[in-house]
């Protein structure tokens, strides 16, 4: 029984997954790709949260290691006979080199792993604003980079022939890998330390915990689901570097302070419920069911919903939490009524 | 590779003080140093990062488009201006920060990022009625003719924008030190808590900071309009950036601090800009944000701090 209520936290975002998946399978292609749209933002927000959610720091950078994972994953499955055609100035390698689907994806997480792990080493001694501000210079100068160095991508171009494979399936297998990394990673010994450590830094400096270790962990880590995550939204669309620069950055931490920062099951809320809302708000602006909005009017009311939400539940909407049964089943104990 | 990195360098200096390229330098950093006020004076009594200030300036900035669009005297066009981003400030702050003062960092940071996508997604919608990209503001332009001064071009706006910025911040500077308003102010920004105990009235001082922090803005929107006459949504989304980025590497904590790194960062683009050789001025970006890494790395708590305070630091 009690192993069957630790691994809750874990069925239940799984479970939404899973069911955002099949009910997306009932629509037909255009209706799909908001689904598939909304399962790659759940892979992309749940990278973002085994950072943010149990370290406490905002990160504005790891949309760099979501463009990072996207150029590796794109560059390396494009064709090699059509590579001349969009990105003409490739490495040697780069040009001549084509691997499959899952190689690409795994090949991304690599590299946003790395590159994070890199960036970290001197990143994670800051804190606070300074550690929001450097994270962002991060992603300045990746994106300044992916932008006009034409020998590692597409640079200015779309990223076009890169096969399309980030189906619905595809989507959401992706989406559970990264829960269920973020989770082992959140029951592991270092997801409880760093998660001890944002509670009560000198606390958990007192019982011997590094937190700059422990942080910089949870950055590698979750550059690596990034990286992955890039993999999926660029065999999903053809992007472009702005794809993956500041709309993204702002959208993804909305959407994870909107669900509930310190939690995973906050992250996937977060993330299918911002997602769900803008399709929803799409298809109006489409004239849907009678209701039509005019053009542009989607981001206007997201923005009103979003600040709505933050002023009436400012801990998201899952208040932080995971799921728990015995939450749910047992009647609350008089303590916790009282707060 | 060591003689291809020293005489770049030589060059990329002996550019850099050029009188032309100090001139504009000293012309951003006075106008960054003028935004970097209107976040730090918020972030002082609020603790709140004010993503949605660029989006203050735009407003401004529409608001001085619609004036010249009608043919209005310039003079009605700047009070619009005024008027549309200090009604703006006060009604973001009654509205989205009052409710939220009490809550973490993040969450007040992600208000600030919905308000900017509300006015931001509404700007659009009004620069896309006419199917043009972006509204012209003209009516200032002049501003932006050089008078040539020992060899060296100086544009009108730059010699503006160094005047007014001086004056608001001598201004600012007597109005917090000689009025009970400026002294609440102070004593909200070293201490909310206490200087709430000592009676100071919290949404008073609040109000204040975040009018004058309009006010700011609308200036910052009137000298921006010069350079720039061409309007659109993401109209000073950039410069609100950089100056973020700079009112942190200078020491959010002190107004100064954060004014001086507004400045700063502002005139190191300028001289980037300026200097750089042209194959690499693409890459001024990532010259200019290394910088700020390498200086919070260096100083985490500001660059222009002394001593002392907490530094936030593992």
């Amino acid at each position: 029984m009690r192993r069957v209520r630790t691994t809750v936290p874990l069925a239940f975002p799984v479970a939404l997954v899973v069911a955002t998946g099949l009910v997306g399978t009932f629509f037909e292609r255009s209706t799909e790709i908001y689904f598939i749209n909304a399962l790659v933002s759940v892979s992309m927000v749940v990278a973002l949260y085994v950072f943010v959610g149990n370290s406490g720091v905002l990160s504005f950078g790891h949309m760099s290691f979501v463009a990072v994972g996207a150029w590796t994953a794109g560059v390396l499955s494009v064709p090699v006979e059509e590579k001349p055609a969009t990105m003409p100035s490739l490495f040697g390698f780069l040009g001549d080199t084509t691997v499959g689907n899952v190689p690409s994806l795994l090949l991304a997480a690599l590299v946003g792993g790395v590159f994070a792990l890199v960036a970290g080493l001197p990143l994670m001694r800051l804190s606070g604003l300074a550690a929001g501000i450097a994270t962002f210079a991060v992603l300045e100068i990746t994106n300044n980079i992916l932008r006009y160095y034409e020998k590692i991508g597409p640079g200015l171009n779309v990223f076009s022939s890169v096969p399309e494979t980030t189906d619905l399936q595809q989507a959401a297998i992706g989406a559970v890998v990264a829960i269920v990394v973020a989770f082992a990673y959140q029951v592991s010994r270092f997801g409880r330390q760093l998660r001890a450590a944002r509670d009560d830094a000198p606390a958990a400096r007192a019982v011997g915990i590094s937190v700059y270790r422990q942080r910089l962990i949870a950055f590698a880590l979750s550059g690596a689901l990034a990286g992955f995550a890039g993999g999926l939204y660029v065999h999903f669309l053809p992007i472009s570097v702005d794809a993956v620069y500041l709309d993204l950055t702002f959208i993804t931490l909305a959407m994870l302070v909107i669900g509930g920062m310190t939690s995973l099951w906050g992250a996937v809320v977060g993330a299918l419920a911002v997602s769900g809302l803008d399709s929803v708000l799409a298809e109006a602006e489409n004239g849907l069911g009678g209701i039509d909005l005019p053009a542009g009017s989607r981001t206007i009311v997201v923005g009103a919903l979003m600040a709505l939400v933050l002023i009436l539940r400012p801990d998201g909407i899952t208040g932080g939490r995971e799921v728990r049964v015995g939450r749910l089943l047992r009647p609350r104990p008089a303590k916790e009524r009282a707060a | 590779m060591n003689g291809v990195v020293a005489s770049g360098l030589t060059d990329f200096l002996r550019s850099a003080v050029e009188p032309q390229v100090q001139v504009d330098a000293i012309g951003i950093g006075a106008v960054y140093a003028l935004m970097a006020v209107g976040i730090g004076l918020v972030f002082g009594v609020l603790r709140l990062v004010n993503f949605a200030y660029g989006q203050l300036v735009m407003a401004g900035a529409f608001a001085l488009a619609f004036a010249s669009d009608r043919d209005w005297p310039v003079w009605a066009g700047v009070v619009l201006c005024f008027a549309v981003v200090i009604a703006l400030s006060m009604a973001m702050e009654r509205v989205v920060f009052r409710p939220l003062r009490t809550q973490s960092a993040a969450t007040m940071l992600v208000a600030t990022f919905a308000v900017a996508f509300l006015l931001q997604a509404i700007a659009l919608v009004l620069d896309q009625r006419d199917d043009t990209l972006g509204e012209p503001a003209a009516s200032l332009a002049r501003l932006n003719l050089p008078w040539v001064i020992f060899g060296t071009d100086v544009r009108k706006i730059t010699v503006v924008a160094i005047v007014t910025a001086a004056v608001c911040l001598l201004a600012l500077m007597l109005f917090l030190g000689r009025t009970t308003v400026g002294l609440q102010m102070r004593a909200a920004a070293m201490d909310f808590q206490t200087a709430r105990l000592l009676g100071v009235r919290a949404n008073r001082v609040i109000a204040s900071a975040v009018l004058i922090s309009g006010v700011l803005a609308a200036i910052v929107a009137v000298m921006l309009t010069v350079q720039q006459p061409l309007v659109t949504s993401t109209f000073a989304l950039r410069e609100t950036i950089v100056v973020l980025a700079g009112v942190v590497v200078g020491g959010m904590n002190k107004l100064l601090s954060a004014t001086l790194g507004g400045f700063a960062i502002g005139y190191a683009s300028g001289l980037l800009g300026g200097a750089l050789p042209t194959e690499q001025s693409q890459y001024l970006p990532s010259f200019l944000f290394g910088l700020v890494i390498l200086t919070l790395l260096v100083r985490p708590a500001g660059l222009f701090t002394r001593g002392g305070g907490p530094v936030e630091r593992v």
